[in-house]
């Protein structure tokens, strides 16, 4: 890739005042380093996976109204995380929390383990309860 | 420990974090190294694909070797020591900073990207492999310098905390390191030929997963993928691909145009004009995977699942396989 043809595309990076640096060779074919402001192929890969994420807590969301899982999924699809990132976070083995997600054993839960939840996905116990919240 | 603490310590972006962790360290001991020479020493260029292990949904494809490992081979190799700490117990582990810092030595930091504030929201994943250097401490703030960023910034003692102690894989444990021990010279020479034979080795290993022949694998799976897994799926997939060959600031070649700095540089060292062909053959294969980058958004973008759109990248991958393959015959002979 040469500099000039390193790519200016606009992309969520300015939002947090970020550039790439990237490698590219210069006019003679010595490498030199130059600043991108975004490439388009990479912003639409991020787009499609937060789109990925965003469906994921949508459905997440139609379930637990449904009562057929608990808030617990939902929080923890809004974190982008699964099971095993949940898991390790709470401290909890996974098929725990997986219990968890049942709403009957949700609703029996402790709050000493409904505040591990809340800490992690930094709510409250009630916001934790009710997602509208 | 007093409350405003700064040690001297020039800040210098990279394309890459832990190449640039440890040029930026090594800078601050004396020792000029560039990124690309971190990383063609530490022999950070790689490739492999994990299909059984799944990260956000999409199997593993890595372009670069496992964190930490480049700056482990790096000092082996030009006869240094580092010293890497991990915790249990947070406070010990911002004790243990604190003192390095009071004994003005700045340390890298390996860290979660999920809760570092001042990265924008859609990039903040599960990742627990970033890297960064604390320099110091001022108004109860860290002073950080993260290679990635334009400038030093800084996080609470909290924020720095959770960072530390982000949970998942490779959790980084509060990991701590840095230098202990330097040769009055650093031995350039011998080490960039043990970074590029290991590079060489690693590439074209005969296993399936790793390198050359894990390359191959991806293109025979993606012509697979829309049958087997449904073209959201295999659209997904193939975002994960473009999305690890674009780690920040890879520039779209992946690590390929680092190494083809690298190898310029190196042809200079080692007197060895070689090299520099294969630096500017190294730059063409990297300009094929921005190719096949372009070429793959395309697909996932349109949501279109015509089978030969599949095909059509999968023959370019399956060419730039080739492509390295004769590549690093070429210059495992060169050195």
């Amino acid at each position: 890739m040469k500099k000039d043809e390193v790519p200016q595309d606009e992309s969520n990076l300015a939002s947090a005042n970020i550039k790439d640096m990237v490698y590219a060779v210069d006019e003679n074919g010595d490498y030199t380093t130059e600043l991108s402001t975004g490439w388009t192929p990479k912003t639409i890969a991020l787009d499609n996976a937060i789109q990925i994420i965003e469906e994921r807590i949508a459905d997440a969301k139609k379930r637990v109204l449904e009562n057929k899982t608990s808030p617990i999924e939902y929080y923890m699809e809004v974190h982008k995380m699964d099971l095993q990132i949940l898991a390790s976070y709470v401290g909890f083995w996974k098929w725990r929390v997986k219990r968890h997600f049942k709403p009957f054993v949700f609703k029996k839960l402790n709050k000493k383990k409904l505040q591990k939840y809340a800490d992690v996905f930094e709510i409250t116990i009630d916001q934790l309860k009710n997602i509208d919240g | 420990m007093a409350d405003n603490l700064k040690i001297d310590f020039s800040h210098k972006q990279a394309a890459h974090c832990e190449n640039g962790v440890v040029s930026n360290l090594m800078r601050h001991n004396g020792f000029e190294i560039s990124e690309p020479m971190v990383f063609g020493i530490g022999s950070g260029l790689l490739f492999s694909y994990l299909p059984f292990i799944k990260v956000n949904f999409a199997p593993v494809f890595t372009y670069r070797v496992m964190p930490g490992l480049i700056f482990n081979r790096f000092a082996k190799r030009v006869g240094m020591k580092i010293k890497r700490e991990k915790f249990s117990n947070p406070k010990t582990a911002k004790e243990r900073l604190d003192r390095n810092l009071k004994n003005n030595n700045p340390v890298g930091l390996q860290v979660g990207v999920y809760q570092l504030t001042y990265f924008p929201e859609e990039y903040r994943f599960h990742f627990n492999a970033h890297n960064m250097v604390v320099y110091g401490k001022e108004n109860g703030k860290y002073l950080i310098s993260d290679p990635v960023m334009s400038d030093v910034t800084t996080l609470t003692e909290k924020e720095l905390e959770k960072v530390r102690f982000a949970k998942g894989a490779f959790a980084p444990k509060g990991h701590i390191y840095y230098p202990t021990k330097f040769p009055e010279k650093l031995e350039l020479e011998t080490a960039i030929v043990k970074g590029i034979k290991q590079t060489c080795k690693d590439m074209t290993a005969p296993v399936p997963i790793v390198g050359v022949r894990a390359i191959k694998l991806v293109a025979k799976n993606i012509r697979k993928w829309p049958k087997k897994i449904g073209t959201k799926k295999a659209n997904h997939y193939l975002g994960q691909i473009v999305r690890m060959q674009e780690e920040i600031g890879t520039g779209g070649g992946g690590f390929r145009y680092i190494y083809g700095a690298f190898l310029q540089e190196a042809a200079k060292v080692l007197n060895n004009p070689a090299l520099f062909e294969l630096s500017k053959e190294m730059t063409l294969i990297g300009d094929q995977w921005r190719d096949f980058a372009v070429d793959a958004s395309r697909i996932y973008k349109n949501r279109s699942g015509q089978a030969d759109g599949y095909n059509k990248i999968a023959d370019q991958l399956e060419a730039i396989a080739n492509k390295e393959e004769a590549f690093y015959k070429k210059l495992k002979k060169a050195v």
